[in-house]
């Protein structure tokens, strides 16, 4: 029953295109966490108009199927003259570019809401000490804010990472050939489907896996305050 | 062709339609939504309990359901169950390739993969029932069926209800993904309508509009049920029952 030429073939078919998968991640989560912190920011700034935009684009974006985001900007974009004959058509033609564009603006409106959360668990008590002892403005963003907001967000900013490791089997919707666009195709040619989604699957299941036991090693890096002294050596 | 004619309710219109496939992904996500609950207790029953093997089951029953795309659990179960119902075809007489209902293959798919969800919704919130009471229902003589029914479901699911509203809208979004088996959903109606038009962009913010409100009033009916059922809870300090 099971043909093991036929699965290693698959796999290293599909251990191919597992670079295509991993650069949609890094560069959607890469430019979805700038696009989030710009949003977080303007949720705590107190500046009423952006507070609005930002809540309005986190709702949008977090409150519709990435699939419908994405074939908008796929499909419906492409139907203007004006964006066909725009430089942005040099980038929005390719489908690769459009997807992680949607990834992109998708991730930013859920990590928008995980950093604002992040930056609210920073204690008052810290920024207060902090002003007291002559830090102000990026000094003090770097020194104090930050890394606690950081350590704050990262049990709920690991869980969207592993979302967003998903979410890049969405692509090959737009005909992106990347892990679960090859399994298609692969099929396309031999129709051995669930050997072929299987093999895909577990693919999938491996990248999530490590992701989630480097950000579990990342947290307990970030947590020496958390964790129990050492023992002293014996007197 | 003026946006009326495109979105209205005449014989050219395709808002009937567009409002038919959003009462369909209501359909197919509340269906999702009850298997997910059965498979979601059983997991969470699974990972709470004393034997080690089902522990280690439930366990792998969330990891992989939350660790692999949503698209290709879709696909495994719709062409995978179409092999089993061709099969199953086959010995019965018939031949040929038959499809398993797409309402069924999404409804399953969706509902796996929230009943992984669901699983960590229910073990949290059976988690955070005070051991007391359920020592104080061993101690007034209730028997195990008994205080299952009595104390620990209806608190279960008063602690539940905000994870289950997270489910269902992630659950909304997933339907979405079973406009691949070829369902008339939101997303594919959204997709037909616009190829047939080619007014691909009207009728993408047009579907995800729908999508939006939908969500907007799931979030309403469970905001509401959340406020009330928050009516019963112990209050902190110096709280006096209303």
């Amino acid at each position: 029953m099971i043909d093991a030429g036929f699965l290693l073939g698959t796999m290293r078919q599909l251990l191919a295109a597992v670079p295509t998968t991993l650069a949609l991640f890094a560069l959607s989560v890469s430019i979805g966490a700038v696009i989030a912190g710009l949003l977080a920011w303007a949720r705590v700034g107190g500046h009423p108009l952006l507070d609005r935009f930002a809540r309005g684009y986190i709702f949008v974006f977090r409150g519709s199927p990435l699939l419908i985001q994405m074939f908008l900007i796929y499909y419906g974009l492409s139907q203007f003259p004006a964006v066909r004959h725009s430089p942005a058509w040099l980038v929005l033609r390719e489908p690769f570019n459009c997807a992680v564009i949607s990834l992109a603006l998708c991730t930013g409106g859920y990590a928008a809401e995980i950093f604002r959360g992040g930056l609210q668990a920073v204690p008052h008590t810290a920024i207060e000490a902090a002003r007291a002892s002559g830090m102000s403005g990026l000094l003090l963003f770097r020194r104090i804010i930050a890394p606690l907001a950081a350590r704050a967000a990262l049990p709920a900013y690991s869980t969207e990472l592993v979302l967003m490791v998903k979410s890049t089997a969405l692509a090959s919707l737009v005909t992106v050939w990347e892990v679960t666009g090859v399994a298609q195709r692969i099929i396309t040619h031999t129709y051995r489907t669930m050997e072929v989604f299987l093999c895909a699957a577990a693919i999938y299941l491996v990248l999530n896996v490590a992701l989630v036991r480097l950000l579990m090693l990342l947290e307990w890096r970030l947590s020496p305050d958390l964790r129990a002294p050492r023992p002293l050596p014996a007197a | 062709m003026t946006l009326l004619r495109l979105f209205g309710f005449g014989p050219q219109g395709w808002g009937g339609l567009l409002l038919a496939a959003a009462l369909m992904t209501v359909a197919v996500t509340l269906a999702a939504l009850l298997l997910g609950a059965a498979l979601g207790a059983l997991v969470a029953a699974a990972r709470l309990s004393r034997r080690r093997l089902w522990r280690l089951l439930g366990e792998a029953y969330t990891t992989v359901f939350r660790g692999v795309p949503e698209l290709l659990v879709v696909y495994v179960v719709y062409f995978g169950g179409s092999t089993l119902v061709s099969q199953i075809g086959a010995w019965l007489g018939g031949e040929g390739f038959l499809g398993l209902p797409s309402f069924l293959a999404g409804a399953i798919a969706v509902g796996v993969i929230s009943g992984a969800y669901q699983a960590e919704v229910y073990r949290g919130a059976y988690l955070s029932i005070l051991r007391g009471e359920i020592e104080a229902a061993k101690a007034i003589g209730m028997g195990g069926v008994l205080r299952f029914r009595r104390i620990v479901v209806p608190q279960v699911l008063r602690f539940a209800l905000p994870g289950i509203g997270n489910v269902w809208q992630l659950s909304l979004k997933d339907s979405a993904l079973v406009s691949v088996t070829g369902l008339a959903e939101l997303m594919r109606m959204s997709q037909v309508a616009a190829g047939s038009t080619h007014e691909y962009f009207q009728f993408y913010i047009a579907g995800g509009a729908l999508y939006l409100l939908m969500t907007t009033l799931s979030n309403r009916v469970f905001g509401a049920a959340e406020s009330r059922v928050a009516r019963s809870f112990r209050g902190g300090i110096g709280w006096q029952p209303r």
